[in-house]
């Protein structure tokens, strides 16, 4: 496989300075790979404190990691010359989660469209830099008349979000990082903007990177999934194994907490867990909320097992299971489910000892 | 608690945020309000309460709890109504609270400005009960807002509104910005307080999903007017307005990965409404009669009121 | 025409600089600003028909130096304003936006220069260089220490710009720092750069007269300042002569009043917060 944007065992570690007395750890020995040739969409969800946001902005070069490398074609984003870094910025782009503040609002909206031109040199003249505005803008199913020369207030959030994914798609880029893309956007509009992102997959091949908390919305747009707890991984892999068939008692909890929008009311009759201050400093982040937990949680963080071809959870509910590195994640991301063998060899919990 | 009816209109401007709204509430009910941003489901909540801060007005309309017209009574016989009667969980109410003072204080401080008559010991105590009541141990008391996590401030809120015991609480999206594990445990703890105190609750949101799970009857609104109160078991197996299917269709579901399905179309700005029904534009079984006249809210069948030519 | 309706304080300020403006132009035609020398007129006259302003100890006639001096003293304090809002801002935009060392040594001497009375420092260099000193000198004086503030301030402005999303978008649109300062973070602050740029300006102008009156400014000329150092040299408040310091007073309570008018509205566009619906 050939990577196309890798994470390989970065660690990202905010304060804990020469003046700072403590230090947070916002991601722990985290590996991802996109493969160059096999384009997919990869969900990473996970909660305020999770470290998604902190991924994100090493996966775009915006920070650097504490530890491990972030790669691009095999090199490291650090160690990048110019002209690479210029390549990697065009192929690598980002829809942020804030449809407003992304525009500045002294420009119309046509400035997030037409600095990339200008700056990529994506069209050799005026009028050919607007045939490839429009077409893109049309791409999203927005009409041009109406949104250019317009400014960003006089957008609804949904317009906006969408000239941030025409701004995305007019650099042809290879990877799309979405940060959170609905969660400001109003319901009756979410369903449009996953699903030109998901066209934007199927029809030009750009691999995606959905990062967000809503487990419903990545379930619907991905392929495979990275379930984020504390900075750590506590579950990856084929999207309908990991929501189906949750095996890490932290997915269990997210996908029960979600309110579905049926009349089947499940949601109230069970009490959530309640999170205890009492962290480990060395064991399973989890530990302090898991309703299963044993005395070896507390004393050293679990590795990943890998329960199925195509997938793995960090618990030791499932110690029977081979154990899978942390940089080898890749390999259970691109075994995709039909390609794996049927749900019935999946390895079950094992019962903890009394 | 008899029936609790608003009818108004608020022209902001010539505006009107929230037209000719009507609606009863019954005792112990949990009703909710859903619509998107901008359809007036927070001016709603925020004018049953009368706190609608200029340039806005009510312009018409009452709101009557247990038979008092509330928009008749003076300023301050409306202040000693909120909170004693009905409270209000404000929206981003992380922010309601004051930094600088400790949670017992600004819990106590709502008591005194109700006049509620206690000795500093009942205080206390009352304190304790109430933070209890929410799910906060009873240290949160000595400790100031920054300390809290924000589930444990929107708790915090809760119990601030329900210190008087209201007889209706409005949460106007209580659950904003929270993780949907914190969500589901402020959700309960609403729920919990509500059944302890029999009160009734509003719930205004966009969450449709939160909507199903929490209330017993459901309106929808759009673009400032309600176009639909159902029970919320029969919004969801049989929607009776088009805008109420399409944004049920359009919410992600664990069921199926599906194509997805927005409305499209936008929003429409309250200044600049589409004549007829506001939601013609974007709907896909619109005919001639729904460009130029404006359907009523009517009862359908029984329970179920919706504002549309076709039903 | 409407907002200037909902900015009252703008139009006073404006209004106030244009009136002295104007005294200034249609002085130039009505009175010889050479009357503002020494011995062109007798001394020490209350004011009269000929002499409106009256006329000082050394013969000046005040009207003259009223219409010769109260550019001059504008003049200082907006070549210092310029230069010391110019250099701040430059180094306010590149130790916010770049960070680092960098930020680190600016800010060190920001913070440094600011702890230390200013008036001190500039009675140093004015008494190092007393001899011969121009108008335009005396603005670059004030303008030495004119920078510390707007650097500040508007250092931490770019601060909290900076992790706005459409910071991030332009660099991830290819643009460069430099140009991202230009292009995305100016022109947001331009209302903010002007509200400074006029609040620069009065500190210069009030460096310069409390340098002036202490006898530090340039003796030859006649401005606002110098003026009231004659006006203490001469003891004239002692001796009644009240049109020799009323006169100049005026003038800078003029000055004062209406860039203070000018920064309150400036600001009221740069913070549309601070608009208050009543």
């Amino acid at each position: 496989m050939r990577t196309l944007l890798e994470a390989r065992s970065v660690t990202k570690v905010f304060g804990g300075g020469v003046f700072e007395r403590s230090s947070t750890v916002a991601l722990e020995n985290f590996s991802l790979a996109i493969d160059a040739d096999r384009p997919s969409i990869i969900a990473v969800v996970g909660e305020s404190g999770s470290g998604k946001t902190t991924l994100a902005r090493l996966l775009l070069g915006l920070t650097a990691p504490t530890s491990g490398h972030v790669l691009y074609e095999g090199q490291d984003l650090q160690q990048m010359s110019r002209e690479r870094r210029r390549k990697f910025r065009r192929d690598i782009q980002v829809i942020f989660q804030d449809p407003y503040g992304v525009y500045n609002p002294f420009y119309r909206v046509d400035h997030v469209l037409a600095t990339p031109v200008a700056k990529f040199g994506l069209a050799r003249s005026r009028a050919a830099a607007r045939t490839l505005i429009d077409e893109v803008l049309r791409d999203v199913g927005l009409r041009p008349e109406e949104t250019l020369g317009r400014f960003p207030h006089q957008l609804s959030g949904g317009q906006r979000q969408r000239v941030m994914v025409a701004r995305a798609l007019l650099l042809r880029p290879r990877v799309i990082l979405a940060d959170e893309p609905v969660s400001m956007v109003d319901a009756s509009l979410r369903a449009t903007i996953l699903g030109s992102l998901s066209a934007m997959h199927r029809e030009r091949g750009i691999s995606i990177i959905y990062i967000t908390h809503d487990l419903a919305t990545a379930y619907q747009i991905s392929d495979t999934i990275v379930v984020l707890y504390g900075g750590a991984v506590a579950e990856v892999g084929d999207v309908e194994l990991v929501v189906k068939q949750p095996q890490h008692p932290y997915t269990r909890l997210l996908l029960s907490s979600i309110p579905l929008a049926t009349t089947a009311r499940t949601w109230m009759s069970e009490f959530a867990t309640v999170a205890s201050s009492a962290d480990t400093e060395t064991g399973c982040k989890f530990a302090a909320r898991c309703p299963s937990v044993e005395k070896v949680c507390r004393e050293t963080a679990p590795p990943l097992f890998k329960t199925h071809a195509a997938r793995a959870v960090a618990c030791y509910l499932y110690r029977d299971a081979p154990t899978l590195d942390a940089d080898a994640i890749g390999s259970v991301l691109t075994a995709s489910a039909a390609a794996s063998p049927p749900a019935s060899q999946t390895i079950q919990p094992t019962r903890s000892r009394p | 608690m008899r029936d609790l009816c608003v009818h108004y209109d608020t022209p902001l401007g010539a505006v009107k945020a929230a037209d000719h709204v009507t609606f009863g509430l019954r005792a112990g009910e949990r009703l909710g309000i859903a619509g998107e941003s901008g359809s007036g489901k927070s001016t709603m909540a925020l004018a049953i309460l009368r706190m609608i801060k200029p340039p806005g007005r009510i312009a018409a309309g009452e709101v009557k709890l247990d038979g008092v017209d509330l928009m008749t009574l003076s300023d301050e016989e409306m202040r000693r109504v909120r909170l004693d009667r009905i409270a209000l969980i404000p929206q981003g109410s992380m922010n309601a609270l004051n930094p600088v003072i400790r949670i017992k204080e600004q819990i106590a401080d709502a008591l005194r400005d109700h006049r509620v008559r206690m000795s500093a010991r009942e205080t206390e105590t009352r304190v304790r009960e109430l933070l209890e009541s929410v799910g906060l141990r009873a240290e949160v008391a000595d400790m100031f807002p920054h300390e809290l996590s924000g589930g444990m401030k929107r708790r915090a809120c809760i119990a601030v509104a329900i210190s008087l015991w209201p007889r209706v609480i409005i949460a106007d999206e209580p659950t904003s910005a929270l993780d949907v594990v914190v969500q589901k445990q402020v959700m309960e703890t609403l729920a919990r307080v509500q059944e302890n105190l029999g009160a009734s609750v509003i719930l205004v949101g966009h969450d449709m999903g939160l909507m199903a799970q929490f209330v017993d009857r459901l309106g929808v609104m759009y673009a400032g007017k309600l176009i639909e109160v159902s029970p919320v078991r029969e919004i969801f197996t049989r929607p009776l307005h088009p805008y109420t299917r399409m944004l049920i269709a359009s919410l992600p579901s664990l069921e199926q990965k599906g194509t997805f399905r927005g409305i499209p179309g936008l929003i429409p700005l309250l200044r600049d409404l589409p004549p007829g029904c506001a939601f013609h534009p974007r709907c896909p079984q619109a005919f001639d009669r729904c460009l130029t006249e404006e359907p009523a809210l009517l009862e359908k069948h029984p329970g179920g009121w919706a504002a549309c030519h076709l039903t | 025409m409407s907002y200037l309706r909902r900015n009252p304080s703008l139009v006073v300020g404006i209004v106030l600089l244009s009136a002295l403006l104007l005294f200034v132009v249609i002085g130039h035609f009505v009175v010889d600003t050479s009357k503002s020398r020494p011995l062109s007129a007798p001394a020490v006259r209350a004011p009269s028909a000929a002499h409106p302003f009256g006329t000082d100890r050394q013969g000046r006639d005040l009207f003259a130096a009223m219409v010769a001096g109260t550019p001059l003293t504008l003049r200082i304090g907006f070549i210092a304003g310029f230069l010391g809002v110019g250099i701040g801002a430059m180094l306010g935009f590149v130790s916010a936006y770049y960070r680092g060392t960098l930020d680190a040594v600016i800010r060190g001497v920001v913070d440094i220069g600011l702890t230390v009375p200013g008036l001190l420092v500039l009675i140093i260099i004015a008494v190092s260089l007393r001899r011969g000193l121009t108008v335009d000198q005396m603005a670059i004086i004030v303008a030495s220490l004119a920078w510390l503030n707007p650097a500040r301030t508007i250092r931490a402005q770019v601060l909290s710009m900076r992790e706005r999303g459409y910071v991030e978008v332009a660099r991830l649109s290819g643009m460069s720092g430099p140009e991202i300062i230009v292009k995305e973070l100016m022109p947001n602050l331009l209302p903010y750069l002007a509200a400074t740029l006029v609040n620069s300006v009065s500190a210069a102008i009030l460096a310069s007269i409390g340098l002036e009156v202490l006898g530090l400014g340039p003796i030859d000329s006649p401005t606002l300042g110098m003026t009231l150092y004659w006006v203490n040299f001469n003891a004239a408040l002692i001796n009644g002569w009240w049109w020799w310091w009323a006169a100049p007073i005026v003038i800078i309570l003029v000055v004062f009043l209406g860039l203070f008018f000018l920064t309150v509205g400036l600001d009221e566009i740069a913070n549309p917060r601070l608009r208050r619906a009543i």
